[in-house]
Order: structure tokens, then C-alpha cells, then sequence
């Protein structure tokens, strides 16, 4: 038995509910920039599967490539947010920050 | 009979999702960041299990060595011992696991719905050939958007760096943050 595209999508779609699940119950701003990565990561894993049962050509890896990228100049954004915010209020609880509140 | 790949492919999995449970619900954040770092080796791993190696080198060089340590040290700069109760409240959480294992449940079925579990794989993977070419080619204009992009998070994370929280009403809300954790404190 070999490893079918499937397969892929179940880890992908297992790392996708792991992010979810975070993003839903955490309220702390360091365990909500892991789950957006996680998340991240399982659609990376879709395209890179997707690319090599179904398309010849190298799209989705290309795909990928910029995807990593927008993703790491994500996370230095979001983490010199937290770094000020915990600076401001000493504490990087969301449910403590709301000074954009209306 | 076994296959070395379908091993391989579940420790991997097992890597994967099991250091993505890790950095969501250690006790201490900073073992949480190396459950993450660990999680993005594993699927690392996997783009090499898909013949993508080009792509899975990318991914350690930017997610296990840039990303990871960047987390690292900032868990480490904002860390504090009164953070065990970070999560909402148990039953939030197994309202949220029921609703997320039937977001899997249904996506998984899609899958064998669709007729994925029997697409047979492409003869020949992806060279770097073609990624070079797209890259330089059709793509061109969006890997120079990309470039511009990350000179600007570059110079919007160091822009943030500068904040002076003594300065725009940062010192009332810090005296404001202060305040309520002494009078928490003495309560």
C-alpha cells in the first residue's frame, strides 16, 4: 500500500483543525500567532500534494515558496506587535487588550 | 507487507500534528515553541516525502531557523509565570473540539468522496527547472511585489520596535495596567 493523495489531505486537514481549535480557544497573543502558522502550514501541505498527484508542472511549489515568504514577513509583524503591546500593558492576554474597542 | 514509506509518513504525521497539539497546550509557552518548531520540521519532512525537496529546504530554512527563533525569543522577552490559565474555560474548549472534529469528520469524507484516495501520482515530480522558470518567467512580477512586501514588514516591525510607551497615552494605560495588578494583588 502506498501513500495516496488523501492521505496528505487528512494530515493537512488534521493540522488545519489543530489551528482552528487554537485560534477559537486561546486568549493568549503568542499561542494565536502559533496557530495562524499551523494553519498556514496545512494549506502548504494542499498545494504541495495537489501538485505532485494531479499537475505536472511546478505551480504549486511555487505557490508554496511565496506563501513561506508572506508567512515569515507575517510573523515578524505580528510579533513586534505583541513585543509593544506586552510593553503598554504588560500582558499579551487579547481579552485584556482593548484600547481599539469602539 | 510494509513500506518503508508509509512508516516514514506516519512518524511523520505523528510529528507533524502531535508538535502542533504541543505548542497549543503546554503548560509552559516556550515548550510550546519548540512543539511549533518541531511541527514545522515534520511537515518539512513531509514536502520531502512528496518530492519536493526544494520547497522542504525553503520551508527549514525559513520556518524551523528564521520563524521558530524569532517565537523563541519572543516568548522569552514577554514571558510570565501567571500565564497557566491562558485558555477560555473547559466547557468553550470541548465545545470547540466537538466542532472541530466534525469540520474534519466532513472535510475527510469530502476527500473519499471526491475520489482522492485512488489518484495515482504524476510520472515524473516537479524539477527545480520549473520552479526557476516560473519563478522568472510568468511569476516575476509577483516574486519583485513580494521583495517590496517584505522590505516593508521589515521597516513596519522596526517602526513598532520604536514605540515609546511614555509617549500618545502609552503612560496613562501603563500607570492603568499597573494599577489594576496591585489591586489585584492586595485583594
Amino acid at each position: 500500500m502506498t501513500v495516496a493523495l488523501s492521505d496528505y489531505l487528512i494530515v493537512s486537514a488534521l493540522l488545519f483543525g489543530v489551528g482552528v481549535y487554537g485560534l477559537v480557544t486561546k486568549r493568549n497573543a503568542m499561542r494565536l500567532v502559533f496557530s495562524v502558522e499551523i494553519l498556514v502550514n496545512a494549506a502548504n501541505i494542499n498545494f504541495i500534494a495537489f501538485n505532485r498527484f494531479l499537475w505536472p508542472a511546478a505551480l504549486g511549489q511555487t505557490v508554496v515558496l511565496f506563501s513561506i515568504a508572506l508567512a515569515a514577513a507575517e510573523a515578524a509583524v505580528i510579533l513586534a506587535i505583541v513585543v509593544v503591546a506586552y510593553r503598554i500593558h504588560d500582558d499579551v492576554d487579547v481579552s485584556e487588550l482593548k484600547n481599539l474597542k469602539g | 507487507m510494509v513500506d518503508v514509506t508509509d512508516v516514514a509518513f506516519i512518524a511523520l504525521t505523528v510529528v507533524a500534528v502531535g508538535g502542533a497539539i504541543s505548542a497549543l497546550e503546554a503548560r509552559e509557552i516556550i515548550y510550546g515553541a519548540v512543539g511549533l518548531a518541531a511541527s514545522f520540521f515534520g511537515v518539512a519532512s513531509l514536502f520531502f516525502l512528496l518530492d519536493s525537496p526544494f520547497v522542504a529546504v525553503f520551508q527549514i530554512t525559513v520556518y524551523v531557523g528564521a520563524v521558530a527563533v524569532l517565537v523563541l525569543f519572543t516568548v522569552m522577552l514577554v514571558r510570565e509565570g501567571r500565564w497557566f490559565g491562558d485558555s477560555m474555560g473547559p466547557t468553550a474548549r470541548v465545545a470547540a473540539v466537538v466542532t472541530v472534529g466534525a469540520l474534519i469528520a466532513s472535510l475527510v469524507s469530502s476527500f473519499i468522496a471526491a475520489g482522492l484516495s485512488t489518484a495515482s501520482e504524476q510520472a515524473t515530480a516537479p524539477s527545480f527547472v520549473g520552479i526557476g522558470q516560473l519563478l522568472t518567467g510568468q511569476y516575476a512580477p509577483v516574486l519583485e511585489v513580494l521583495a517590496l512586501v517584505l522590505a516593508a514588514s521589515v521597516l513596519g516591525a522596526l517602526a513598532l520596535a520604536k514605540v515609546d510607551p511614555t509617549v500618545e497615552g502609552g503612560a496613562a494605560a501603563k500607570a492603568q495596567a499597573i494599577d489594576e495588578r496591585e489591586g489585584r494583588g492586595g485583594a
